[in-house]
């Protein structure tokens, strides 16, 4: 057996259905997944570090369970893998970073408690560019991961690792953070869901800060309702986090339509004239996703964002501000990598953190530093924050006009390694239609929506704050009547049935 | 005639401090370690305070509300909006590298600390923040240190910053001020306030003008000053230092000095290699504070009568004089104790009398405190009655409040079983009066004939016939009265 | 190129992150680029417009004053990179 699913795509809630029905143990999927893992990191390099024993344990618990009728999570004995910023009690978690290569947490992520509180097996902690700072996995310190649809190219970022491995059909949920894009754009790449919750919806506790006032945790997986019922487990509030909001989560998992009569898409006329300066074939698969919504029953209104063209400056001045706080942390004093030498613990300071941060961190720790400091905090920090109410406003407008948005996820299909890694800019770019969503601390997800020249791209569903139902109902509509993801298998698989 | 001035110009010092308190929580600021002093290192710390990766903070009510009652205390003005921010500075004992604190947005502003003089110091603002760890410089100093050992239990203690206005004239003025500020914050149970655990700590900016001019000259911020007789010492070290360079035509540089009790001097700490920009902006972990009239309103309520308002009214209400009121308010449990026994007694002045004098030296025999010692207020309250009653001498009743005192026995049980009760009954003194007359007739003339002295012999005769417990004064009365 | 007015020595030294000579410069200039966005910004009139620090509409978010475990002293220096007699260990402070 070298995938979990050798015939059709694997989904959470199949495999689940499997077990309950003990047609498969948990255990004999985990050792499945782990194998897939293992026998896929030489071409994918999705994950960071595999947690066989740990997984094989909490699997074996599961069948316990089942052989005593015991009641199941919603999650029972589903492989998943998590992105290697939530913290797991034990085990190590780097970041990514050669700063935290060696740290092993004394606790647990509320997100990573919740997930094995429904009985999900964690697998392993994927790959990311180091610190959630980047959009294509190359800032790893590691190594890069790869695109499961082509080997060349990039799984996006900074969730390379878990889109990878969810695309690669190795296991069928992962979780991902998303800050300005780093959910939603890797799942575009890698022909997966990805849904950024609304900001306060997912408890941050454990989950390694990049920028506290736009980072979420959200669920990367093979299929609509498999986010749903992730959502619906790691959603809601958390003692622990000040930031996360009571508000009751709905069972969004059955709350999934097939149809789409009385509900308003709004398109974004400034993200079309965007969209049509670009790549043709890219603008037709667009076009034609919006045909389908419409087609489903959806109205398509117009609605604008003025201010939606401000977002990447305002988004590279209070994310890399936020970061050079969070991250000033990093010193080799308490815990992580320490540099030592002759002077005093300054010394030491500057030697582990010059030695500890890569490349776009050190930019982004500069560029942040810069922004609050004095004589230019107001003319950066606080102006980007003036205009972060703007965007935030123009989409509490065009939610006047219509339920969800509907938008794409990206601005190309995925891109050769390499192809952007001396261009900050050039990267910063690719997150132009996902930063203004996270500023306004709204729902938005990817969903596949096709092909252009047989890489895979994703179509973004937005939703005002904590209407993720609405966004996941009218996806999983789409879903079932395009089934873009489920009509192809990924390179990366038929590549290791020609190796076999 | 100019020059003759400037020459023999006085120079004036204004002093404004910055006074930390840790807060005395059962936990930590924003996160849910003990908060205690004294444990051994690095066993009161958990993700939070030692800023694990991952790790967010949440506000610690309490210490929110320890705040308020401060500044309602003070006369402050509670925020309707407040919030926390960052402030970034490298330093090894801050685990974040940045200290959670309030910038522009503190808990309160305004308000004023009243001295015992009755002058009142301007408050600019008391704000919220955490504690730093603390290090140890292994070696005998700083300098000579191969390694610094942290310890990070006080890391993330609350702490509230009180900063007075520039208003404070004098070294002297200054320690009333921390007095002053100490017993508000004891009574209203908010703080341990020992300045040698550290948990009332002092910084003063201090600077020196000629006299009678207003214009602020360059001050100076001294650290290190670990008790309040440092703080004066401090002060008083500075105002000569800078005068003596303003008379000798120096100039005074700002600068952060810190003061070496042992040698009694201040020193220039030099300005560190590291450049200080905090960069703060408000923390994106936390949310804002907006306090309802409500909670406020109940926390208003909450508060004790404060120290010197409490002295006032022991004037008024129980005859006391200021000097009695100063020290019977000084601590708020002993002001209370003093108030139940004035009031069970219904005699201020006696209450105070014995709280002051025979109550304060038994508990010093004894090593005991109020606290600590098993009496009541009613039974002092009851020991003033029988006193005044007549029930017992004033010699007996010393011994009788010591044992009170000592082991909390009721006056009336030790009266009775150390038979100290006088006899006051007239009819049954006067039977003893009569018997001693009858039984000493060569007195009773030589009284008569003049001799005053021979009186003093019959009321011994009748103390001892008594043995002892006839009412001296009773016995006097009657033996004049018989004599005619 | 959009002219920065950032010392990024001096910046780096807030940050405690020492550049080469080379990051230095290659920084410098990727910045101006961004800059040219960032300028955009500065156009805007947003002199009426409140400052979002906070998108969720929250307030007062307190815990109890309870006590909570810490956690053991062992696991709390397992990560230390140097530890002595239950404290942390670093090189000198020099003041």
């Amino acid at each position: 057996m070298s995938s979990i699913h050798a015939t059709s795509l694997p989904t959470g809630h199949a495999l689940r259905e499997a077990i309950r029905r003990r047609e498969r143990s948990a255990e004999e999927i985990t050792r499945a997944a782990l194998h897939d893992a293992e026998s896929l990191q030489g071409p994918l390099h999705a994950y960071i570090r595999l947690l066989p024993e740990r997984a094989l344990e909490r699997a074996r618990r599961i069948d316990g369970l089942v052989r005593a009728g015991e009641p199941l999570g919603t999650l029972a004995g589903v492989p998943v893998a998590v992105k290697d910023l939530f913290c797991l009690q034990g085990e190590f978690t780097t970041c990514g970073s050669r700063i935290l290569e060696n740290f092993r947490s004394p606790y647990s992520a509320t997100v990573v408690e919740k997930l094995e509180a429904a009985g999900a097996i964690i697998i392993g902690k994927t790959n990311m560019d180091e610190f959630a700072m980047g959009s294509s996995c190359e800032n790893s310190a590691f190594f890069p991961t790869r695109n499961p649809w082509d080997t060349t190219r990039v799984p996006g970022g900074s969730s390379g690792g878990s889109a990878s491995t969810v695309g690669a059909r190795t296991v069928p949920i992962a979780l991902g953070t998303d800050t300005g894009g780093s959910i939603r754009e890797p799942a575009s790449f890698c022909n997966i869901v990805g849904v950024k919750p609304t900001y306060g919806r997912v408890s941050r506790y454990g989950m390694i800060a990049f920028a506290s006032s736009l980072d979420q945790a959200g669920p990367m997986t093979a299929d609509v309702r498999d986010a749903a019922d992730v959502l619906e487990v790691i959603a809601g509030y958390d003692p622990m986090d000040s930031t996360s909001v009571d508000v009751a989560v709905p069972p969004y998992a059955s709350e999934l339509p097939d149809d789409l009569h009385g509900v308003r898409i709004g398109i974004v006329a400034e993200f079309e004239a965007s969209i049509a300066q670009g790549d043709a074939a890219l603008a037709a698969l667009y076009k034609q996703a919006y045909k389908d919504l419409e087609r489903l029953g959806a109205q398509l209104v117009e609605v604008h964002l003025p201010h939606a063209q401000y977002g990447l400056a305002t988004y590279y001045l209070i994310a890399p501000a936020e970061c050079s706080s969070n991250l000033a942390r990093y010193d080799g004093a308490r815990y992580g990598r320490r540099v030592d030498g002759d002077g005093d613990v300054y010394a030491m300071f500057d030697r582990t953190r010059a030695a500890g941060f890569g490349d776009e961190v050190k930019r982004r720790i500069i560029l942040g530093t810069y922004a609050l400091s004095t004589g230019y905090y107001d003319a950066y920090y606080v102006r980007a924050q003036k205009v972060r109410t703007l965007i935030k406003s123009d989409f509490d407008s065009a939610f006047a006009e219509c339920d969800v948005i509907a938008c794409p996820a990206v601005s190309c299909p995925p891109f050769e390694l390499g192809a952007k890694s001396q261009d900050p800019l050039a990267m910063y770019l690719m997150d132009y239609f996902t930063i203004p969503m996270s500023l306004a601390g709204i729902p938005a997800l990817s969903i596949p929506a096709g092909y252009v020249s047989d890489l895979p791209v994703g179509l973004q569903i937005v939703a005002p704050a904590f209407h993720e139902g609405r966004m996941l109902a009218v996806a999983h509509a789409y879903e079932q009547a395009t089934q873009h993801a489920a009509a192809r298998i990924p390179a990366v698989r038929s590549e290791g049935a020609r190796a076999s | 005639m100019q020059q003759a001035i400037e020459r023999n110009v006085s120079y004036q010092p204004v002093i404004g401090l910055e006074v930390h308190v840790e807060l005395a929580t059962q936990s930590k600021m924003f996160c849910g370690c003990r908060n205690v002093f004294g444990a051994p290192p690095n066993t009161l710390v958990c993700p939070v305070c030692l800023g694990m990766p991952g790790t967010l903070p949440v506000i610690n009510r309490r210490a929110v509300e320890f705040l308020c009652k401060t500044g309602m205390a003070l006369g402050c003005d509670v925020a309707p909006f407040s919030k926390f921010d960052r402030k970034n500075y490298f330093y090894p004992d801050m685990p974040k590298n940045y200290q959670i604190s309030q910038y522009d947005m503190p808990l309160t502003t305004g308000g004023s600390v009243r001295l015992a003089s009755g002058k009142r110091i301007a408050l600019n603002r008391i704000h919220l923040e955490e504690d730093t760890g603390k290090n140890i410089h292994a070696g005998t100093s700083m300098a000579a240190s191969e390694y610094t050992l942290i310890d990070y239990n006080r890391a993330g203690v609350p702490l509230m910053e009180i900063v007075s206005e520039p208003h404070i004239a004098t070294p002297e003025e200054a320690e009333q001020y921390l007095s002053a500020l100490k017993s508000v914050l004891s009574y209203i149970g908010v703080s341990d306030v020992k300045m040698h655990e550290g948990s009332l700590r002092c910084d003063a900016n201090i600077s020196v003008r000629p006299a009678g001019t207003s214009t602020l000259g360059v001050k100076a911020e001294v650290k290190n000053m670990n008790s309040f007789r440092s703080v004066v010492r401090a002060l008083r070290f500075e105002i000569e230092r800078q005068t003596e360079a303003l008379t000798s035509g120096e100039r005074i540089i700002q600068e952060t000095r810190n003061w070496d009790d042992a040698r009694g001097v201040t020193y220039s700490t030099r300005s560190k290699e590291q450049a200080h920009d905090y960069r703060y902006f408000p923390d994106p972990d936390l949310v804002p504070l907006t306090l309802d009239d409500a909670t406020l309103a109940q926390w208003r309520e909450e508060l004790p009568e404060l120290p010197l308002d409490k002295r006032d009214r022991f004037i008024a209400e129980y005859g006391v004089s200021e000097y009695e009121a100063g020290i019977l308010t000084e601590d708020r449990s002993a002001a209370e104790f003093f108030e139940a026994v004035a009031r069970a007694c219904g005699d201020g002045k006696q209450a105070a009398n014995w709280m002051l004098g025979d109550v304060r030296r038994s508990l010093e025999k004894h090593s005991l405190t109020l606290a600590t010692s098993p009496v009541r207020p009613a039974q002092l309250a009851e020991l003033i009655r029988i006193v005044a009653a007549g029930q017992i001498s004033g010699k007996a009743a010393k011994e009788v409040c010591d044992a009170v005192v000592a082991e909390g026995t009721d006056p009336q049980a030790v009266v009775a079983q150390r038979g100290l009760s006088q006899i006051s009954d007239t009819e049954a003194v006067g039977a003893m009066v009569d018997d001693a007359l009858a039984a000493n007739p060569e007195s009773v003339a030589s009284y008569k004939g003049g001799k005053a002295k021979a009186l003093e012999f019959l009321v011994g005769q009748v103390m001892k016939s008594s043995r002892g417990k006839a009412n001296i004064d009773i016995v006097r009365e009657l033996l004049r009265e018989r004599l005619g | 190129m959009a002219d920065v007015p950032m010392d990024i020595n001096q910046v780096s030294l807030l940050a405690r992150l020492p550049l080469t000579e080379e990051e230095a410069q290659r920084f410098a200039g990727q910045f101006s680029r961004l800059f040219e966005f960032i300028a955009d910004l500065q156009r805007l009139d947003v002199s009426a417009v409140h400052a979002t620090a906070q998108v969720i509409p929250l307030h007062n978010a307190f815990r109890e004053d309870e006590i909570r475990p810490s956690l053991d002293r062992e696991v709390a220096l397992e990560n230390a990179p140097d530890s002595e007699g239950g404290y942390f260990k670093t090189p000198r402070i020099l003041d």
